[in-house]
């Protein structure tokens, strides 16, 4: 018998300014897992993710999620946060006047809090960063720069994996991190992302290219289109993607809607 | 000893003054007694500003023209007034600390000054040494307004510091003005003359009780000789239901920089004129600001900088942040005279929201009449900003805490430029408590 799911998302119906965007979709993912979402652009992957986070403006109508059994929709976002959920922005904010290290420092200790340890000390807490910075291979200056302020596309994503690695969250989800990154960033990224992986924690990669996917291998991939997941399946499925393009699987897709929707009348 | 008229504002100085003059500082001196008379006059003639007059069209002093108000001929020396006084004392500063519009020097701390400066009161300078003031006296008194007729009738101290050329003043120097009692009025004025090479570093800081209602009617007049530097800072932290009027004028030699920060934190209407005169060639004039109101608070800013001669470059950056229903006026005259040819102006003023009943009424007036300059300007209003508040959030920070770092981040740059590491310390160290708490 498998045990509970750590996410469990159920017919989940999302409206943004009253457009439907989910219509309907499902996903488990359990501890030790890394799923990774694919999905032709428009098709709601960020929106997924920002109703995980807790962004408003997202609209529930109808369905569920779960969260270590919790009903994740009843949190605030710095409650999910502290509870482990971890969003990497497709676009990260800019801040002026926060200093990079002042957020990484306010967050570790906000979760700290809440999980009823101690605030780490200012030499503690820049020894941890500092093995952080190496590990994703970053310049120290741009721990005392502004939040992601004049970063570059790649400086920025690294940014946000670096916040990861500091908050060490159980569930994390990456919203094209990969995007608009140089061989050898996605290459420090994909080892930051390898190195977090282990039997606590799952990872929720959203990617439009196989590339990342040679690097961390996913234990199942899953085509968002029209609002639901389309079509599951295991690592090989990117590849076939990558060669077929998503519009057989956009087609079947309307088919089934179609169907479910012929079949009730 | 106090001397209380019990009519409004305006019957009640005119008809105090007749009595209050002779005991007034230099009264003895023919010049100023003149000075002291004409001020009247003018005040006769002036009243107090009124909508009609453009520089005071978004601010009603109604509030104040409605009240009575005495001014205090003694000071009492309180337990509480030296609690007020430690709490406000900044370390490493010459302090000089005036209450009720009259100097102590019992709560005051003097420093070691080099030769050839001198710091102290102006009405013991007047009473005890010549001081060739009158010159500075006559120039400071173009009183525009009623308010600045009323401060050149009823001063009753202020600072006098003169440097001779050439003397770097180390020690910030710091003018801690306190008012005790409701319904009085003081007059507080600052003369500081820095002669060419010299520099100092001044704080202007206002204080006052809360909860009740008071006048503190300043006029700082700075004069800036050739090469000279001089960095003001003034702090205003009146009482929330206090008066604040007050007006600093720059005069500006040749390649001489002058650098005006301006904090305005309290009182329920405070309006502060902050104006330099770019005199001679190459002069650099930095003016920056935070405003923080709330409640009903009405803050107000008037600067001016004028670019007379040419070469002559400007900076200035004010910001605000309004919570609940407060109101603030920013007004930025920038002034480009004919000869003034590659004057180099920038200006921004930037508001931050908190709630829909705050309000700010920004304006920049821009007066260009020379050909080759380069002047810039802009003014933004806005809220804080919804993604940056929802990525604080996802890092697990708090909303409060969020809206707390962001409205900080904001108004942090109004700190930048300021060379004095303490100063900017102790500033730092008073905006969480000045800025609005997270709603
Ligand atoms: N505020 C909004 N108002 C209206 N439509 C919106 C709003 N925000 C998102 N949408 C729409 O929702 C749909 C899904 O957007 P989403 O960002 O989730 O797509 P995505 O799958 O992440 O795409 P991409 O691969 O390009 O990142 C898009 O059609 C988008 O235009
Ligand atoms: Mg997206």
């Amino acid at each position: 018998m498998r045990e509970t799911a750590m996410l469990e998302i159920r017919n989940l119906h999302v409206t943004v300014d009253d457009k439907p965007i989910l219509r309907g979709l499902e996903l488990e993912v359990h501890a030790g897992e890394v799923h990774a979402i694919m999905g032709p652009n428009g098709s709601g992957k960020s929106t997924l993710a920002h109703v995980l986070a807790g962004r408003e403006g997202y609209v529930v109508t109808q369905g569920e999620v779960r969260y270590m059994g919790r009903d994740l929709l009843a949190l605030a976002p710095e409650e999910r946060a502290r509870e482990g959920i971890f969003l990497a922005f497709q676009y990260p904010v800019e801040i002026p006047g926060v200093a990079n290290i002042y957020l990484l420092k306010a967050a570790l200790n906000a979760m700290r809090r809440h999980r009823g340890e101690a605030e780490l000390d200012a030499v503690d807490f820049l020894a941890l960063v500092k093995g952080k910075l190496r590990l994703m291979d970053m310049d120290e200056t741009l721990l005392y720069r502004a939040v992601n302020e004049g970063f570059s596309g790649g400086e920025k994503k690294r940014n946000e994996i670096l916040q990861m690695a500091v908050l060490e969250p159980r569930l994390a989800i990456l919203d094209e991190t990969d995007s608009g990154l140089d061989i050898d960033a996605l290459k420090v990224v994909a080892n930051g992302v390898n190195a977090m992986r282990g039997r606590e924690r799952a990872m929720i990669l959203v990617t439009h290219y196989q590339r990342l996917l040679d690097y961390i291998r996913p234990d199942r991939v899953h085509v968002l289109a029209q609002g639901r997941i389309a079509l599951s399946g295991g690592p090989d499925l990117a590849q076939e993607l990558e060669r077929r393009g998503y519009a057989w699987v956009e087609a079947e897709a309307r088919g089934q809607q179609a169907g479910a929707a012929g079949g009730q009348r | 000893m106090r001397v209380a008229p019990a009519e409004p504002c305006v019957p009640g100085f005119l008809s105090a003054y007749p009595a209050l003059a002779p005991r007034l500082p230099g009264a003895a001196v023919p010049w100023l007694r003149r000075c002291r008379d004409e001020a009247m006059e003018r005040f006769a003639a002036l009243g107090l500003p009124t909508s009609r007059d453009e520089d005071w069209k978004y601010t009603s002093v109604a509030a104040i023209a409605r009240r009575a108000f005495g001014v205090a001929a003694a000071v009492d020396l309180s337990d509480e007034l030296h609690a007020m006084v430690s709490r406000h004392a900044m370390v490493g500063t010459h302090r000089m600390v005036f209450v009720d519009g009259h100097f102590v020097p019992g709560l005051s701390q003097a420093m070691p000054l080099p030769a050839g400066a001198w710091v102290g009161s102006l009405a013991q300078a007047l009473d005890t040494r010549a001081v060739d003031a009158e010159a500075f006296f006559a120039a400071a008194d173009e009183a525009t307004d009623g308010f600045a007729a009323l401060n050149a009738a009823f001063w009753s101290d202020g600072a006098w510091m003169d440097l001779a050329a050439g003397v770097a003043l180390e020690v910030p120097v710091h003018l801690l003005f306190v008012t005790t009692r409701s319904d009085l009025a003081v007059f507080p004025r600052n003369l500081i003359r820095v002669g060419a090479g010299a520099s100092a570093t001044v704080i202007e800081h206002h204080v006052g009780p809360e909860g009740v209602a008071y006048l503190g009617d300043t006029v700082t007049r700075i004069v800036l000789g050739r090469g000279a530097r001089v960095a003001h800072t003034k702090l205003q932290q009146e009482g929330r239901k206090g008066f604040h009027v007050a007006a600093v004028a720059a005069e500006q030699g040749q390649d001489s920089s002058f650098v005006s920060h301006a904090f305005a934190f309290g009182g329920q209407l405070a309006r502060a004129a902050i104006a330099t005169r770019l005199g001679a060639e190459g002069c650099d004039a930095r003016l920056s600001g935070l405003y923080v109101g709330s409640g009903r608070q009405h803050i107000d800013h008037h600067t001016c900088i004028d670019h007379a001669s040419p070469r002559g470059t400007s900076r200035e950056l004010y910001k605000g942040v309004l919570d609940e229903a407060a109101r603030a006026v920013f007004n930025g005259r920038v002034i480009v005279r004919p000869d003034a040819q590659r004057s180099d102006a920038l200006q921004s003023n930037r508001n931050l929201l908190l709630s829909e009943d705050a309000e700010v009424d920004t304006k920049p007036q821009l007066e260009i009449w020379a050909d080759d300059v380069k002047c810039a300007h802009g003014a933004t209003v806005g809220q804080l900003d919804a993604d940056q508040l929802h990525y604080l959030r996802a890092r697990g920070i708090g909303e409060g805490d969020a809206r707390a770092l962001l409205i900080r981040a904001f108004a942090a740059d109004a700190l930048a430029g300021i060379e004095h590491g303490p100063l900017r310390v102790r500033l730092e160290s008073l905006l969480p408590g000045a800025l609005p708490e997270a709603a």
